[in-house]
């Protein structure tokens, strides 16, 4: 095992460790936002991923290009889910915590019986896109360009988020996190917060899952595994914290590189997964979480 | 001062649920007789496998308010633990049951012992996240035949071997049983000193630890009760299926399935798991039968729709339609 | 000082961060007594309500319970100590009638169902909740939820009570009622201690006062000694109030 093929799988790691945390970080804003962790999150990644294969099938437009179409695409949705659905969970007298996991869940469920019924149940991937097949040398390292291009584009994602998170409407929604009852007192309306929370935290998704479409199967259960890696992340991040989640999805996509590597490839996730413990236990409120 | 207290609600209460379970125990023990179609029958035996599988759950995620999106785990252990006893030793499952059940309380004080530090959404995503890591140590683990999973083999009819050539009716009143006593052991404990402190812990735990209460060691009674509970019921399954694998015995989805129907029916309800299963698993199985056999999604959108539709309708349960005072803050407005 | 001391505070100090809560505060507190804690906001009295309740360790000093140490035990000792308490904001278990939220009290004592029952019944009774009995607590109103807490807290069985700010934010009549549970909670025998910020509605209830300012022991004495006192009035009332 030489030196440079282990860079090589550590950086193709740290690479997957960025689309890791933009997903997180959708589904970390909408929790700190109003304390709903939404168990629908990988199908909203799901949605993008089969939104760019159909546009793509369609009208031959490059996955790259349809950057823009599906975040807002995307948004429109995670917009429509807080309205039709999440407030009214948070609405209901009783068992608000439980009513929003399983509505969520249900919403899941729902979600994977819809793709399958309108995109079938067959895996599919696109490799005619303009990135398909391209590689990036550095020296003796090899890395596969749409995967390279996934990181940077979701690099630039979460640094578009960190600058909303410090204008006027990321102040907005500070004060919304802090305080729910105070800011309708000072003329915000939380339902438009809210709202744009979802907004973003499905178009932040959105553009992991272009970006994924490039080199990632598609079917109708692909959500559940970035899902789960998302609410690691989260969790080991610490919820609500966008830093958290950009350190927590760098340090899994690491993980599960090196123990692919080192160990066994089948085995990937128990690695990621025994970090999460490990951490959990000195941190249960995670790395950057507030105690 | 140890006078007996004069019949109050809560004990008319009480003595009302013996009542109603015991008559519907009989309902449901003749039930089978007029219905003679294999496949109802079969659908009746998961709906009472789930009924005690989120009796069980609901001792830990409803009276305690610990909400464990693990619970596969407990499952699978009792039914690996069972099938490898019979499989490999013969050690019949009449008694491979109880192993399982105790390796299910072991294993949830195990996860509890770490988690229970952990708050809210900490804490679900966490037994999330140990029930995953346990299906992928499993799916790779050849001794137990990995992800292939274990097949049993057919010896003998027998009832402490728990085989039958028609095994449908016999483990409709296996299942029956096992329903039952998942039952009174939740009866039995929602009125005991634990049912009053779990409920306690869930309310607020700072005015709990001031009436002395325990909050740890109550967690992990709770986690132990649920666990044993659920363990048994994978090693009844397993049995009753013939053939287990990690995906079906460990999997996420398992973990949501068996919460569901407490959640549907009524969290912290001694009804609620019992009605939860009796709407979903019918529900679940029937939209697969008839729409589901092609696998075009329609069974899992009506199941998402029902569950969404469910928990937004009725946030406090299904059993708040007959008046059942709902167990987790809130009066039943009695819109019936 | 006190002839018969069933509690004692003995050089109590607790700092959060750089605030000194509390800085050696000593006390002692009577057998059978009512005895007010009391002191402007910020004074001490919280920080010292919790320690005495096991909820907070002091930093130095400790606090003696029949003679036995408590402080530092945590809450759930101090409560098998004896050691009762209600809390400022109420928090009543909502998801369970009056019934079962005084049980949970009276299972700190009793591992069967049917004497905690009984002994709940009693104490509700004695609190005045009779009616109420069957009813959510979350259904009671702030009086009712007062109650509660006492009772709750009397379940317990302890020998000593600490009510945190019990009167306060009450109607007259609401706090005459109050006062009069006060006094039948001492008359079973049981030795109250009240926290509370505003010294009038307290002054005539109680027997003795102590009173905090800014994390130390500023005075005590009986109700008229303590109004009295120069520095207390400084404390309440500002400099151009002293004569």
């Amino acid at each position: 095992m030489t030196a440079s093929l282990v860079a090589q799988v550590a950086i193709g790691g740290l690479l997957m460790g960025l689309v890791y945390a933009l997903v997180a970080a959708g589904l970390s804003l909408i929790f700190g936002l109003m304390d709903v962790v939404n168990f629908a999150h990988g199908e909203l990644l799901m949605l993008a991923m089969y939104a760019v294969f159909e546009i793509h099938a369609a009208f031959g437009l490059d996955p790259l290009l349809q950057l823009p179409l599906v975040a807002a695409l995307l948004f429109g949705i995670g917009v429509a889910i807080y309205r039709l659905l999440i407030a009214r969970a948070l609405g209901v007298r009783f068992n608000t915590g439980m009513v929003q996991i399983f509505v969520t869940f249900g919403l899941s469920i729902f979600l994977v019986g819809a793709a399958q019924l309108a995109f079938g149940s067959d895996f599919r991937s696109i490799d005619n896109g303009v990135l398909s097949g391209r590689t990036v040398h550095l020296g003796q390292i090899v890395l596969p360009l749409p995967q390279v291009a996934a990181g940077l584009v979701c690099l630039l994602a979460f640094a578009a988020l960190m600058a909303i998170s410090r204008t006027e409407f990321g102040q907005a929604l500070e004060a919304t996190r802090e305080d729910r009852d105070a800011v309708a007192l000072i003329g915000i309306d939380r339902d438009r917060i809210f709202s744009l929370g979802w907004g973003i935290g499905a178009a932040t998704v959105g553009i992991a899952g272009v970006m994924l479409a490039n080199f990632y199967y598609i079917s109708p259960t692909v959500g559940s595994n970035f899902a789960l890696i998302a609410y690691v992340t989260v969790a080991l991040g610490g919820f609500g914290s966008l830093a958290g989640a950009l350190v927590a999805g760098l340090l899994i996509g690491l993980v599960e590189a090196l123990t692919a590597l080192f160990i066994d490839p089948s085995l990937k996730q128990v690695g990621v997964f025994a970090i999460y413990v490990a951490v959990l236990m000195f941190r249960p409120r995670g790395l950057f979480g507030r105690l | 001062m140890a006078t007996s207290p004069r019949p109050n609600a809560i004990t008319r209460r009480r003595t009302r649920e013996l009542v109603v379970g015991a008559a519907l125990l009989v309902v449901l023990a003749l039930l089978p007789l007029p219905i003679a179609g294999t496949y109802l029958r079969g659908l009746m035996v998961l709906t009472l496998l789930y009924a005690g599988l989120a009796q069980g759950w609901n001792i830990l995620g409803g009276y305690c308010g610990q909400i464990s999106l693990g619970h596969a785990l407990y499952f699978g252990i009792g039914a690996y633990t069972s099938t490898l006893l019979y499989t490999r030793l013969g050690i019949p499952p009449t008694l491979g049951l109880f192993a399982g059940a105790a390796l299910g309380a072991l294993a949830a004080l195990a996860v509890g012992w770490p988690c229970f530090r952990l708050s809210g959404h900490y804490y679900a995503i966490a037994t999330l996240v140990v029930g995953l890591m346990v299906l992928l140590l499993v799916q790779n683990w050849g001794f137990v035949n990995a992800a292939m999973g274990i097949t049993i083999p057919f010896r003998t009819e027998s009832w402490v071997q728990l085989q039958f050539r028609v095994a449908v009716l016999p483990f409709y009143y296996v299942m029956l049983g096992y329903a039952a006593i998942a039952w009174i052991v939740a009866w039995v404990v929602e009125g005991s000193r634990w049912g009053y402190i779990w409920r306690a812990v869930k309310d607020d735990v700072a005015a709990a630890r001031s009436l002395a209460v325990r909050v740890f060691p109550s967690k992990m009674a709770a986690a132990a009760i649920s666990g044993a509970i659920v363990g048994a019921g994978g090693a009844l399954y397993a049995q009753y299926v013939g053939f287990i694998d990690p995906d079906s015995v460990l999997g996420l989805s398992l973990s949501v399935l068996i919460a569901l129907p407490a959640v549907v029916g009524g969290v912290g309800t001694l009804w609620g798991p019992l009605l939860g299963a009796a709407v979903l698993i019918p529900v679940q199985q029937l939209s697969v039968a008839w729409l589901g056999s092609s696998g075009n999604g329609v069974d899992l959108m009506i199941y998402g729709a029902l569950i969404m539709g469910l928990a937004l309708a009725r946030p406090q349960g299904l059993v708040s339609l007959f008046g059942v005072r709902s167990q987790a803050g809130g009066e039943v407005v009695d819109d019936a | 000082m006190t002839p018969d001391p069933i509690l004692r505070i003995c050089n109590v100090s607790k700092t959060f961060g750089t605030v000194a809560a509390n800085v050696d505060v000593s006390f002692d507190v009577g057998r059978g007594e009512i005895l007010g804690l009391i002191g402007p906001n910020g004074a001490g009295k919280s920080s010292l309500f919790n320690a005495i309740a096991g909820a907070e360790t002091p930093d130095a000093g400790e606090i003696l319970l029949e003679g036995k140490r408590i402080s530092g035990l945590g809450a759930v000792a101090c409560t098998r100590a004896g050691i009762g308490r209600t809390f400022q904001v109420v928090r009543s278990f909502d998801s369970m009638t009056v019934l079962e939220n005084v049980m949970v009290g009276a299972f700190a004592r009793h591992a069967r169902t049917r004497p905690a029952m009984a002994q709940a019944l009693e104490v509700i009774a004695f609190c005045g909740l009779v009616p109420r009995a069957d009813v959510p607590a979350h259904a009671l109103t702030p009086p009712e939820k007062r109650r509660l807490e006492v009772a709750r807290a009397l379940a317990t069985q302890p020998s000593v009570l600490l009510l945190d700010e019990m009167l306060t934010g009450l109607t007259p009549t609401e706090a005459q009622a109050g006062m009069r549970l006060v006094r039948d909670v001492r008359a079973r025998g049981i030795t109250v201690l009240m926290v509370e910020h505003v010294m009038e509605v307290l002054l005539p209830l109680i027997d003795r006062a102590v009173v905090l300012h800014l994390g130390r022991k500023l005075a005590e004495g009986s109700p008229a000694e303590v109004v009295r006192n120069p520095d207390v009035i400084r404390a309440y009332l500002g400099d151009r109030y002293v004569a």
